[in-house]
């Protein structure tokens, strides 16, 4: 078994248009077969992050200007989409774009670009196997498909192009709670049966550290913190910031003076 | 008296009213007086008729361009009729001064009104219509409006054409080309500061922010139907202003000049010149009217200079291939048209001996 | 009657052609979303490719015919390549203008070469298959043109519903941004939809040049007429632009036979106007589905 992490990234900067810096020297390692939790505010460039790794960048006339980004041992930085979607890293974009004039089966079928010719049978009745609510509507248009069933789509559709590395951007963006839930499970599922690793950012951070073996947390284009996710479940500042509970309930004015100097301690 | 304003480094507007100013600094202005005094004292006198008459279609296309870049370059409605609307305003023209026997100073901006109306009723798709398909109705109407110029002969005699009795403003008769280059160039001065203050009102920025998001433009509250029907009506009055000067200036009309191809040919001088620029409205029409010429003069040349002796080239392929290629260069390499080559100039001079 | 039913024919036959070219046109349009007003010129190309081979090289019919398709496939690959590639991501205004200064100059590089003179191809179609019933004939050229148009619907139509390559050019045509996601060689896509446009519409130009002669003003307007066919079928509906142009086809036609020819030309676009009013999408197009 190959012990050197599936994808390093050391260090990078990523600039839009030349002039809007978002990412100021973020370094990320991603061990095999693990789940890495990616969390942080609005506007903390996870999803650049992302779109670095990918290299879905260019269209939005974005590049990563400095460091590497190190996949299998490759340097993958501003490489084109199309040749590292064939190494096996599939991004699944936010806020779910089905093809909407296609049906399901057609969708999960653009899944297999990047082995263009060869069989996909065996693989679709797996991802139906994954998400039976498709199975139902698989001749149906994509664009009339709920959220849930869309989410199950992308993720499924991602999978047929047998990804080493899955990148999911917030699968639970707009979900009801059960469905969420049930989205979650299932990629925990594809983690251990496929061996997929998966690096999954986030909002909702409570359900993300549950699934997740390790977390990074971003603030303004920078990691601020990582840790084991049991870690920085337990991690106070976390607890505060991103899951929402207040160490205690009682002493409310004091506490918020105190983080509030602890968020700037980080910045 | 206040002090004269040059331009500073960067932009230091404290109020709205400079932020829309037309000229920004008194130097621009008096560049454009001064131009404007060249231009009607020195042009007319010292060009030869042949020169002059160049330059008198120029002033008429100008204010066509003008019309067109009002409705693609601001509103983002892409036109392919501009052209027949060009013709209905020739044609309204011509039909006001002969049947109706209207005078001059009366036909000409009726005519616009006419075309005016036409335009709207050909922005009517655009109630329901966006993008690529309002560009084929438009199409549709540049094809519909030619067969109806062609044969509703009652009105438009067809193929004969019309023959227009000679213009007269205040008594006074415009004949030849450089009485009718004042009438054609004060009419241009006049439409083109209209033109650039419209785009300063109101109506000006509902129409770029229908341009830049109709459905934003709609969520804030701006009719966007409405302003693309005016949108439609403005850029056809423009039209057939320039199309009934032109029937006045020709002396006799048909409807042959009016086809798809001028339609192209103004959208390509509001490519080459600049979308969404007044300026560069007249920077294209200047540039493709020049070329049509110089390509007709070239073609003439190589005809007679024996040099292509026996070979049956004639006007139309070389100016359908140096026109094109002229579209085609100007979008891969400067989208932004003369208009923007023109700003580089200016300021690199600006900004010289110290850029950055 | 008999008068009737020969233009009914005529109709279906020219219709099948305009069906055929807006094909291409459809298949550009579904990939990039580009309107190309260059359409009738890549016609009109193919149909002079052909005749020079067959004409000028003496080639055997055949084989020129598979090469003049061969020779439009790179035409379109190399428009796509030169032209249209640096142009992704630019307004729509710049990109249909290119198609327009484009158009230009194909049309003035084929009058440098031909002139505009009207050429005809020698007679090659064996008259046997010309169909006869009664009084009604059909010749060679109206059944070889069905023949064409219904082959190449099929063929296209398997392609988009069933082929990989054909569900993955649908997707780049519905999100670009998740078809690269996923690995989809979005210029691959891009320069094929070109070519196979190309290639479809060299190959109505020439059947277009069998029946109405070569010609390089004539063949490069039908072109034009694209418009009112797409639109009637759909922009996007390969089979909604093979009923649109056997609709259009009829309507010409039957204007042309019973009401006056000069109304003939114009008629395809006051459909088209009247089309738009009533239904914007056309017959089969895509209802936009907008999801906020």
């Amino acid at each position: 078994m190959n012990t050197i992490p599936l994808l390093q990234i050391n260090n990078i900067s990523v600039v839009y248009s030349d002039v809007i810096q978002v990412l100021k020297g973020v370094s990320l390692t991603v061990e095999r077969g693990t789940i890495v939790s990616l969390l942080g505010s609005n506007g903390a460039g996870k999803t650049t992050t992302l779109k670095a790794i990918s290299g879905l960048l260019k269209p939005e006339n974005g590049r990563v200007t400095d460091g590497t980004i190190m996949f299998d041992s490759k340097t993958v930085q501003n490489s084109a989409p199309e040749d590292i979607t064939r190494m096996g890293i599939i991004q699944v974009l936010e806020g779910r774009q089905p093809f909407k004039y296609l049906t399901i089966e057609e969708n999960l079928r653009v899944g297999t670009a990047t082995r263009w010719g060869k069989p996909y049978k065996r693989d679709m009745d797996m991802i139906y196997e994954y998400f039976p609510p498709l199975i139902k509507r698989r001749k149906s248009l994509a664009g009339y498909c709920s959220g849930g069933e869309l989410q199950m789509l992308v993720i499924g559709r991602a999978l047929l192009a047998h990804p080493k590395l899955l990148l999911l951007d917030e699968p639970s963006l707009g979900l009801a709670p059960l469905v969420v839930k049930e989205i979650f499970r299932i990629i925990r599922r594809i983690n251990e049966e496929q061996g997929t690793t998966i690096i999954l950012v986030e909002q909702n951070a409570a359900m993300a550290l549950q699934i997740a073996h390790y977390g990074y947390v971003m603030e303004n284009g920078k990691i601020v913190m990582e840790g084991k996710a049991e870690e920085l479940r337990e991690n106070p500042d976390v607890r505060e910031f991103y899951l929402g509970m207040a160490a205690s309930g009682t002493t409310k004015s004091y506490r918020n003076v105190k983080s509030y100097k602890r968020r700037k301690r980080w910045l | 008296m206040r002090k004269l304003q040059f331009h500073p480094c960067g932009n230091y507007s404290e109020t709205y009213e400079k932020e829309i100013t037309l000229f920004e600094t008194d130097f621009g202005r008096a560049a454009v007086l001064i131009g404007l005094i060249v231009l009607f004292a020195v042009v007319p006198f010292i060009t030869g008729p042949y020169a002059l008459y160049v330059v008198n279609i120029i002033g008429i296309t100008s204010i066509a361009a003008i019309g067109l870049n009002i409705l693609v370059g601001f509103t983002g409605q892409i036109s392919l009729g501009h052209g027949a609307f060009v013709g209905v305003g020739a044609y309204a023209g011509a039909i006001m001064a002969t049947t109706l026997s209207l005078p001059f100073w009366i036909a000409v901006p009726a005519a616009g009104l006419v075309t005016a109306l036409v335009g709207m009723v050909f922005g009517v798709p655009s109630l329901r219509l966006k993008g690529l398909y309002l560009t084929i109705a438009t199409l549709a109407g540049q094809f519909i409006i030619e067969y109806i110029l062609v044969h509703w002969e009652g009105l438009t005699r067809g193929t004969m054409g019309i023959v227009l009795p000679s213009a007269s403003l205040f008594g006074i008769v415009i004949e030849g080309d450089r009485s009718f280059f004042f009438v054609i160039f004060t009419a241009l001065i006049i439409m083109t500061l209209a033109a650039a203050n419209i785009m300063r009102t109101r109506y000006g920025r509902a129409f770029i922010a229908i341009r830049d998001n109709d459905r934003a433009a709609e969520g804030m509250g701006i009719p966007i139907f409405r302003y693309k029907l005016l949108a439609f009506a403005v850029s056809s009055f423009y039209a057939g202003f320039a199309g009934a000067l032109l029937a006045y200036y020709m002396i006799s009309i048909s409807t042959e000049p009016f086809n798809l191809g001028l339609s192209v040919e103004y959208l390509a001088m509001i490519i080459i010149g600049g979308m969404g620029s007044i300026a560069g409205s007249i920077f294209g029409a200047t540039f493709i009217t020049v070329l049509n010429e110089v390509l007709r003069w070239l073609t003439d040349f190589l005809m007679n200079s024996g040099m292509l002796e026996g070979m049956q080239l004639n006007m139309a392929p070389l100016r359908e291939l140096v026109f094109g290629a002229a579209i085609v260069l100007f979008i891969l390499f400067e989208p932004r048209g003369l208009a923007e080559v023109w700003r580089i100039v200016r300021s690199s001079f600006r900004l010289w001996p110290f850029s950055y | 009657m008999e008068f009737f039913v020969q233009l009914l024919v005529n109709g279906i036959s020219i219709g099948f052609l305009y069906g055929l070219a807006a094909m291409g046109f459809v298949m550009i349009f579904k990939s990039s979303s580009v309107l190309n007003f260059a359409h009738g010129e890549l016609l009109a190309a193919g149909a002079f490719i052909f005749l020079t081979l067959v004409t000028w090289a003496k080639i055997p019919v055949f084989v020129a015919f598979l090469v003049t398709l061969a020779g439009s496939f790179l035409l379109g690959f190399i428009v796509e390549r030169l032209f249209l590639r640096p142009l992704i991501g630019e307004p729509l205004i710049y990109v249909i203008m290119l198609t327009v200064g484009l158009a230009s100059i194909f049309k003035g590089l084929m009058l440098l070469v031909w002139g505009g003179n009207l050429y005809i191809y020698p007679d090659f179609l064996p008259s046997t298959i010309s169909l006869q019933w009664g009084n009604i004939n059909i010749p060679p050229v109206y059944v070889v043109a069905i023949i064409i148009g219904l082959f190449f619907l099929t063929l296209f139509g398997l392609f988009f519903k069933y082929s990989s390559q054909g569900i993955y050019m649908r997707s780049v045509a519905d999100n670009q941004t998740a078809s690269l996601s996923l690995g989809v060689n979005v210029r691959r896509v891009f320069a094929l939809s070109w070519a196979i446009a190309a290639l479809v519409a060299g190959m109505s130009g020439i059947v277009l040049g069998i029946i109405n002669g070569i010609n390089v003003h004539d063949l490069s307007s039908v072109g034009l007429k694209v418009f009112p066919v797409v639109i009637l079928g759909g922009l996007d509906s390969i089979g909604g632009a093979i009923l649109g142009g056997l609709i259009i086809g009829l309507l010409e036609t039957f204007t042309g036979g019973y009401l006056s020819p000069s109304l003939r030309d114009v008629i395809p676009y006051i459909a088209l106007v009247f089309i738009l009013m009533v239904k914007p999408y056309g017959l089969f197009g895509l209802v936009e589905i907008e999801r906020v």
